[in-house]
């Protein structure tokens, strides 16, 4: 095979100590389309920023052409005539297409900037790789999918022969992906080669030539589409690990503490990121939401707590309607909230771990006996904490800054769990923290989960969202695809396969299970609170 | 009234217009030029200030109001390349490395001041020259237009031609392309080869010959002398003329007359018993109002770069992404 570009045990390690990439190989072909699939964090992304010259690579080497090339930045990739689309654009809004087309490397007529030729330049371009665009509209008034084009053209016309686009059907409507499609075969056709970086399996599967699958950092497998099935892909990916399955007693499910009905956002772009997302937790137990990441589950949580309102649907809380409240009011009904991206939303790190313990109770009476606040009661309380939840840190005073990120990690939850909550909304509660520190955040979410708080867990770890969750939810493409009344009778294949969007279930099929999982259990207060009216005078 | 519309409908109103504009015209097309590029120039007031002592200076040293001209531009550069160097290279915030060098340059001008005249306040005591006065031939035949727009000094033309040259230079020009690509998105800039670096720097060195003119304009043709601040605010006044005019240099322009037509107001309003000093006060109300204007726009542009290039929110996750 003659191969266009050979990258040779690739070896990424970030300064955080996370192993992106433990000796990869990873090979293309000329004029072909070739995928490169895996969860998040398999190290898709790093292997091609280190492609393009925005990572460097400990150890291994990059071959293009048959030679060895040294990839220090993107001007240096571009040269070489390797072309990436980022999943965010790099686009000037207000300049028009053929503008932001030939920035850099404008025509002149004397010291003018040819206009003309820019645009004469660009629908050239366009007509040549039908890559339809309107040269003369500014950017900010065009659709996704032509800015996408944009990105492309832009990439054609320093000379790439190499393109990679990085998951360039996430902002695409189904016929934009169709278009986008059929201009990458195009580029195939005109001898161009394409890096493919996806998780939706179905278009690993119309588009591609040969796929290459990463899991953990390592490449796990290079096939032939053709010679795959969907579900072969799939199985790569998610991996047979063994399943990891926490000590947890049996659950005791009660009445609903938080109910979603027929939940829906549409971004201002007009993307329906949610399509009318239903579920109950239940007091006592553990409701896992498993799913790729970008399938809606950020926006459901912001929804959740508050920090995002919903186009249409209800969120009730005990029967309260707390839909589009501000966090602090969602707050006092009982959520709480571990978020995805601690540094952003869970901790602030310059303040110390015993003032962040107490951001969301610093009014209290506790803490402000008279008229300024007591830093002793706020040490004690701090202290206490550090020791229930084991924060390594020399002492409630050190800055948040200071510690490990499972540390950061545990004064967060900390905080959290502490709030005496009626149901904990937790998002990627492992994200980024050590083994240790994991195993005892889920042992503590155990524990509230026996003492009858519900909990919402989302997380893209298949291991985590299985061996925590009592009932167990998919969500694919902002809807729910699948509901599982028993979690710990879920394999990994079989949820991979909802996860990808391979299989879906009915509603009918899903009611049968809401209703298996709620049988013997139809208790009054259920019923009370499914009653809008009563939740509504409980206030 | 009648006094006050006779006034206003005189020519000598709108020739005194013209002469208040030029300096915030000046001021205000230096800063449409560095907020363009994503830089916005603070320290204008500071460069006018300082170019209109270094004009009066030299300009009498070499008795040549051609010597004071360049001196003027030259020490305009100057405080734009030591803004430049503070917020680009140290990377000081641009808004107190712009404060310090207005700071500076009130208190640095009147200790040259002292060390070269000796007085604190003005300096009357050194003889500089003037820039010369321009008679148009045509129009200076026209009974009213003439009146207005012939007879000023040589810089209120120069203003009113940068005001092209601005334009050109920015929507016509392969630089000026890129200087507004850097601006508005430096990630996209810097993605095609661009230095967000170097052009920055270039646009902080032509705010800093505009402010140049301009200091050159208030200390050797509005009057002959410098005074220690007498800059008063033109400056952020350009600030605010380049935001109300929506940093195009036409639009820039109009605002300027609009607080040039205000200032001259001032000047004639206690003919007719309305205290001057409430309608001197007028233009820096209007500064405040276009500087909320100019905060909300910075607030849509955020939002309108987030919305092209990220039509998908992918959230924090996408941030914390660290495959």
């Amino acid at each position: 095979m003659n191969a266009l570009l050979e990258m040779k045990r690739i070896t990424k390690v970030y300064p955080n100590g996370v192993v992106a990439n433990q000796s990869v190989d990873f090979s293309v072909a000329r004029g072909e389309i070739h995928a490169l699939v895996g969860e998040n964090g398999a190290g898709k992304t790093t292997l091609m920023k280190v492609l393009f010259g925005l990572e460097r690579a400990d150890e291994g080497e990059v071959f293009y052409k048959g030679e060895k090339v040294d990839i220090t930045s993107p001007s240096v990739a571009i040269s070489h005539g390797i072309g990436m689309v980022h999943q965010h654009f790099m686009l000037v809004p207000s300049l028009t297409v053929a503008e932001n087309v030939v920035l850099g490397l404008e025509p002149r007529r004397g010291i003018s900037l040819d206009v003309k030729a820019a645009v004469r330049r660009t629908e050239e371009l366009a007509e040549e790789y039908s890559l339809p665009v309107d040269a003369a509209a500014r950017v900010e008034d065009i659709p996704v999918g032509m800015r996408q084009k944009v990105e492309i053209l832009k990439a054609l016309l320093r000379g790439a022969e190499l393109l990679v686009l990085d998951e360039p059907t996430a902002v695409l409507t189904p016929q934009e992906t169709v278009e986008l499609f059929a201009a990458l075969r195009n580029l195939r056709e005109r001898g161009h080669t394409i890096i493919f970086i996806s998780h939706k399996l179905r278009e690993v599967k119309e588009i591609s030539d040969r796929v290459t699958v990463m899991r953990n950092g390592r490449v796990v497998g290079v096939v032939r589409t053709a010679e795959a099935t969907e579900a072969d892909i799939s199985r790569m990916m998610v991996g047979r690990e063994v399943v990891f399955r926490v000590e947890k007693p049996p659950a005791t499910p009660g009445r609903p503490v938080m109910r979603v009905e027929d939940l829906r956002l549409v971004t201002d772009a007009g993307k329906e990121v949610l399509k009318g997302v239903s579920f109950v937790v239940r007091r006592g137990e553990i409701l896992g939401v498993a799913g790729v990441e970008g399938n809606g589950q950020t926006e459901l949580v912001e929804i959740l707590t508050g920090l995002r309102p919903p186009s249409g649907g209800r969120v009730l809380v005990d029967g309260e309607d707390v839909t589009g409240a501000d966090p602090g009011t969602i707050r006092r009904c009982g959520v709480s909230h571990i978020p995805e991206d601690r540094m952003t939303y869970g901790a602030a790190a310059e303040a110390t771990i015993r003032e962040n313990l107490i951001a969301d109770r610093c009014w209290s009476k506790r803490f402000n006996p008279r008229v300024l606040m007591s830093l002793k009661v706020v040490a004690e309380h701090g202290d206490a904490l550090v020791r229930e939840y084991d924060i390594r840190a020399r002492s409630s005073a050190t800055p948040v800054k200071m510690l490990s990120g499972g540390n950061i990690q545990k004064v967060v939850v900390a905080r959290e769990l502490s709030a005496d909550p009626k149901v904990i909304v937790a998002n990627q509660p492992n994200r980024g923290i050590d083994v240790g520190a994991t195993e005892f955040i889920h042992r503590k979410l155990i524990e509230k989960r026996s003492s009858g708080v519900g909990v919402l867990l989302v997380s893209a770890d298949l291991n985590e969202v299985m061996s925590l969750s009592d009932r167990l939810l998919v969500l694919y493409g902002g809807e729910v695809v699948a509901l599982f009344p028993d979690a710990s009778e879920v394999t990994e294949e079989e949820l991979g396969l909802y996860m990808l969007g391979v299989k879906r279930m009915t509603p009918e099929e899903m009611a049968g299970a809401e209703a298996a999982s709620a049988g013997g259990r139809a208790d009054p207060s259920d019923a009370e609170a499914r009653s809008p009216a009563v939740g509504g005078g409980a206030r | 009234m009648k006094e006050l519309l006779e006034t206003i409908l005189s020519p000598a109103f709108g020739y005194a217009i013209l002469r208040v504009t030029t300096p915030i015209l000046f001021a205000g097309l230096g800063a449409a030029v560095t907020e363009l590029a994503g830089v916005i120039n603070i320290g204008m007031e500071g460069i006018m200030l300082t170019a209109a002592l270094a004009g009066v200076i030299v300009g009498a040293l070499c008795e040549s109001a051609a010597a004071g001209l360049a001196a003027a531009v030259a020490a305009g550069v100057l405080m734009a390349l030591v803004m430049a160097y503070f917020s680009l290279n140290l990377k000081t915030d641009i808004i107190l490395a712009g404060i310090a060098l207005n700071l500076m340059a009130s208190g640095g001008t009147v200790f040259l001041l002292y060390v070269v005249a000796h007085d604190k306040g003005v300096s009357s005591s050194l003889a500089s020259p003037v820039l010369p006065q321009v008679r148009i031939p045509v129009i200076d035949q026209i009974p009213v237009l003439g009146e207005i727009l012939s007879n000023h000094n040589v810089m209120v033309y120069v203003a009113l031609l940068s005001v092209l040259v601005v334009s050109y230079f920015l929507y016509r020009t392969p630089y000026g392309l890129r200087l507004r690509a850097v601006g508005e998105n430096p990630d996209a800039a810097d993605s095609v080869g661009i230095s967000v670096h170097q052009v920055q720097y270039v646009a902080l060195i032509i705010s800093g010959i505009l402010g140049g003119f301009g200091g050159a304009h208030l200390s050797m043709g509005y009057v002959s002398w410098f005074a220690r601040d007498m800059t008063a605010g033109r400056g952020f006044i350009g600030i605010a003329a380049q935001a109300l005019g929506g940093q195009t240099p036409i639009g820039t322009l109009l605002a300027s007359l609009f607080f040039g037509m205000t200032d001259a107001l001032s000047n004639f309003m206690h003919f007719i018993g309305i205290p001057s000093e409430f309608v001197q006060m007028l233009p820096y109300l209007a500064t405040v109002v276009a500087l909320a204007l100019y905060a909300r726009r910075q607030v849509t542009r955020r939002a309108r770069l987030a919305r092209v290039n990220r039509p998908v929110e992918a959230g924090t996750g996408a941030a914390a992404e660290g495959d």
